[in-house]
């Protein structure tokens, strides 16, 4: 609401006011309105966006137009405790949020290309990720939705069940997996039994149609075995939409596990060229996000994708130089001031 | 690591028990390298030195190697009480399997047995002008295309054979119609392909070929001289025909509509490249080496081929060489066979391929109608029944229902004949899961369904193939594994194949 606020302003109509002002006496009896007054800036903000207002004058931005990734937060709760979670779980009870979901999902703009549903583990909602898919497909039914799970839940083929039920035709579940043994992927999520819980998973959605990709962290506990698992997957889980080897991020968890994760993408690039190859030459659809051009060898830099979050991406003073920064990844904020690898340098020239 | 955060060293996830792993099911095989190649029941495959491979049968692998999770990663071994191994190898098996998924795919329909080429290899045709005798009826047709459709597959294939079938060219126009018409209340995805020598071919012909889709596949033997050899006929000229004939239904119908097959008769043996480079001349972009039928020797002298096993074998490697040698040489040539064999070596993916599955295609993969109404388990089965043996007749379209024909004794006979997995000679062989049954190669020729695979050349050139293939794979050639590769994935499998 951009008008002056004066006494005499009416909020009828509004669901809440948020103000840079000071809020003028009296305004506040005449409606039943939440106001939160004297907000540092709104110039992130734009007709359209979804804020939630709290009762302590906390403002958390929920949605973003402008944004290609908006993502809803199902829960903080999680399952596993991986090394390198760039989220970690909150161990609390947020059952109640569900509520603010299914009214969050009402207030988005229809015309949003994908949304992502992530957390925690979104399944821990049980039946109200069910909810949450089927108000999806109702209020944004042009909306690609991307769920971000372990897929451990899933291994009760009756709630991959539920979930196809639903019917949406734009849905995709991205779960990750490690390794391609139980030990080495259990290790690297915390939990035992994960590997086979997964795995499964996997199973259930693919047998009952839901889409589903396959998320590959590198670091220093993946990478030694990465054509391996790219095989495990191609006999496995062949009918994955996609696979994605991710760089790590150097936030949460990963940061007091640097020295278990880190390794120079440098120093595996030959790992995930073949790997890459491996899945590539078969027929599968296959991505490298989170990694810098110069770190990459050039056959494979067709798969690398600009995936990095707006609000996390940026670049060294080094890149300005370089003629492949429009088509490189970049870096994740917290990347550029943690550590990143001894082998960023621009392209004077493209190469071929 | 810091524990206070709560979390676990590696040790914490690993084994927990003391006792050793356990061994899944797998085959293997000695190479002559001293190596041991080792598969699993799903096709999956790893090389093993031989004190590694001693090591992991006798539950000795050191559980931090990598060839501990190799074996791991396959399947090979677990050492868990976990279920979860099994049901990933019965995902893939099933996958495998699902070949079998539909039922008969399939149908040929013998519209004629006329024909006006005489060659040696076919015991089938006849050079008559005795239509009545030999043209399968209207009422046959409308009966076989009724039992067709009886069949749960969503996808039909219609193959009309002979004899020549352009001879009976009315029939094959009366038969589209009605399966078309049928299909608008089935519903199927149908497909029609005429296997002909294409000497009677029409534009008239040609304009309903392309109105309806149809594909075409005729028989090219090799050049002119190996060709107008392998198939004489009245003025000498097959070759000529041919060539002329694959132009204009290639200008009508479209490149891809038109493929060729290849028999190789024991005077083709001497021509390998010769062979080969027709086909590439010709602009086919792939050629499938098919050695010849048995039936007709077989019957009166119980032999494979009118050559042996081993001859084929070098034949085969030979072309198989030149057609590598072509692609080096920037010329994209595929060998269909060895694609076949190679999809089920580097893939997770079944093949629709009817002649070698397990079990075997006849009857639950592929049906051949004869033009008198009678049912065969393949176009094998009523070639035997031309030499007089009716043992794989599975009824008349006139006579039996389609329970009775399709879930008959013959049918089931051949069945259990025909699973490799459990077959004498086969159930312990590596080759396994690549391989299939051939029951009614081996009733002609060895006068068992089952059969003695020392003596079989059925046996023989499959285990010499598949060898020879996973020795170029693992000979370090990075060319030969990527073309293979290709042709293994690539997904324009020829029509008759691909179900």
């Amino acid at each position: 609401m951009t008008e002056k606020l004066s006494a005499e302003t009416s909020l009828r109509g509004y669901a809440g006011v948020l103000t840079t002002q000071k809020l003028p006496y009296g305004l506040v009896p005449a409606e039943l309105c939440p106001v939160i007054h004297c907000v540092k800036s709104l110039n992130h903000l734009a007709d359209r966006d979804v804020v939630a207002l709290n009762p302590n004058g906390y403002v958390r931005t929920l949605f973003r137009v402008a944004s290609e990734h908006n993502v809803l937060f199902a829960t903080d709760r999680c399952n596993s405790f991986c090394l390198m979670c760039s989220q970690p779980p909150r161990d609390v009870d947020d059952s109640d949020r569900l509520s603010e979901h299914l009214r969050l999902i009402e207030l988005i703009d229809p015309r949003t290309r994908e949304m992502g549903i992530t957390g925690g583990e979104p399944t821990l909602l049980k039946d109200g990720l069910i909810h949450i898919v089927r108000k999806c497909k109702e209020f944004l039914p042009q909306t690609a939705i991307h769920i971000l799970s372990n897929g451990r839940l899933f291994y009760y083929g009756s709630y991959a069940h539920n979930l196809a039920e639903v019917g949406h035709t734009d849905l995709m579940v991205g779960i990750p997996l490690y390794a391609d043994t139980d030990h080495e992927h259990d290790y690297i999520v915390q939990s035992r039994g994960a590997f086979d819980e997964t795995m499964v998973g996997f199973q259930n959605l693919g047998r009952h149609g839901v889409a589903v990709e396959v998320r590959v962290v590198t670091h220093r506990l993946t990478v030694h075995r990465l054509e391996n698992l790219a095989e495990f997957i191609y006999r496995n889980l062949p009918f994955a939409a996609h696979v994605a080897f991710m760089g790590l991020e150097t936030v949460g968890f990963a940061v007091p596990n640097i020295e278990t994760l880190w390794v120079d993408p440098w120093d595996y690039r030959h790992e995930l060229e073949q790997a890459t190859r491996y899945l590539a030459d078969r027929g599968m659809h296959v991505s490298i996000y989170n990694h810098q051009l110069c770190t990459l060898p050039v056959s494979i830099w067709t798969y690398s994708r600009m995936s990095i979050s707006d609000w996390k991406n940026e670049y060294l003073p080094i890149c300005s130089a370089c003629t492949a920064r429009e088509r490189c990844g970049g870096f994740f904020s917290s990347s550029i001031r943690a550590r990143h690898s001894e082998h960023i340098g621009p392209f004077e020239v493209l190469p071929a | 690591m810091p524990a206070d955060l709560g979390f676990h060293p590696k040790e914490h996830y690993g084994l927990v028990s003391a006792h050793p792993y356990r061994l899944l099911p797998f085959r293997f095989m000695r190479w002559q390298t001293g190596e041991v190649l080792v598969v699993n029941d799903v096709g999956e495959h790893l090389f093993l030195d031989a004190s590694s491979f001693d090591a992991f049968v006798r539950h000795r692998l050191d559980s931090g190697s990598d060839t501990y999770l190799d074996c791991k990663a396959k399947h090979l071994l677990a050492d868990s009480d976990s279920t979860v191994p099994i049901d990933l190898l019965a995902t893939k098996y099933r996958t495998k399997k699902s070949f079998l998924e539909g039922f008969t795919k399939l149908h040929l329909f013998v519209v004629t047995l006329r024909c006006d080429h005489s060659c040696h290899y076919c015991q089938v045709s006849r050079v008559t002008e005795d239509r009545e005798r030999f043209d399968m009826s209207r009422e046959t047709a409308e009966r076989a295309v009724n039992l067709m459709f009886r069949s749960p597959a969503r996808d039909l294939k219609v193959e009309f054979q002979g004899g020549e079938p352009l001879l009976n060219f009315q029939l094959i126009r009366y038969l589209v119609n009605y399966a078309n018409e049928c299909n608008t209340q089935e519903g199927r995805r149908l497909e029609f392909v005429i296997a002909t020598n294409l000497s009677p071919l029409t534009d008239e012909m040609l304009v309903f070929m392309r109105e309806h889709s149809i594909f075409i596949s005729t028989s090219l033997d090799g050049p002119e001289a190996v060709h107008n050899a392998n198939r004489p006929r009245r003025g000498n000229d097959s070759y000529e025909i041919t060539l002329r004939n694959i132009g204009r239904a290639r200008e009508a119908l479209g490149h891809d509509r038109v493929s060729a097959i290849m028999t190789t008769t024991e005077r083709s043996l001497l021509h390998p490249r010769e062979i080969i480079d027709e086909y590439v001349r010709q602009d086919f972009d792939s050629i499938f080496l098919r050695p010849i039928s048995p039936y007709g020797f077989a019957i009166r002298t119980r032999k494979a081929w009118e050559y042996g096993a081993q001859e084929f074998i070098e034949f085969y490697k030979a072309a198989l060489d030149h057609v590598i040698n072509l692609n080096r040489n920037g010329v994209a040539f595929m060998e269909v066979y060895a694609q076949i064999l190679l999809r089920r070596m580097l893939t997770p993916f079944p093949t629709g391929y009817m002649d070698l599955q397990s079990p075997a295609g006849a009857g639950v993969g592929v049906v051949a109608y004869n033009y008198d109404g009678d049912v065969y388990a393949s176009d094998e089965a009523r070639m035997l029944a031309e030499m007089g043996d009716f043992s794989f007749r599975l009824g008349n379209v006139h006579e039996q229902t389609y329970e009775e024909i399709f879930g008959g004794s013959v049918l089931q006979a051949l069945q259990e004949a025909s699973c490799v997995e459990a077959l004498p000679g086969c159930s312990e062989c590596a080759f396994v899961p690549y391989c299939g049954a051939d029951p009614i190669f081996h009733w002609a020729t060895q006068g068992d369904p089952v059969g003695n695979r020392p003596t079989s050349a059925f046996c023989t050139k499959n285990m010499a193939l598949l060898k020879h293939l996973f020795g170029l794979l693992h000979s370090g050639d990075a060319f030969i594994e990527k073309l293979f590769l290709q042709w293994a994935t690539s997904q324009d499998l020829p029509h008759r194949l691909a179900s």
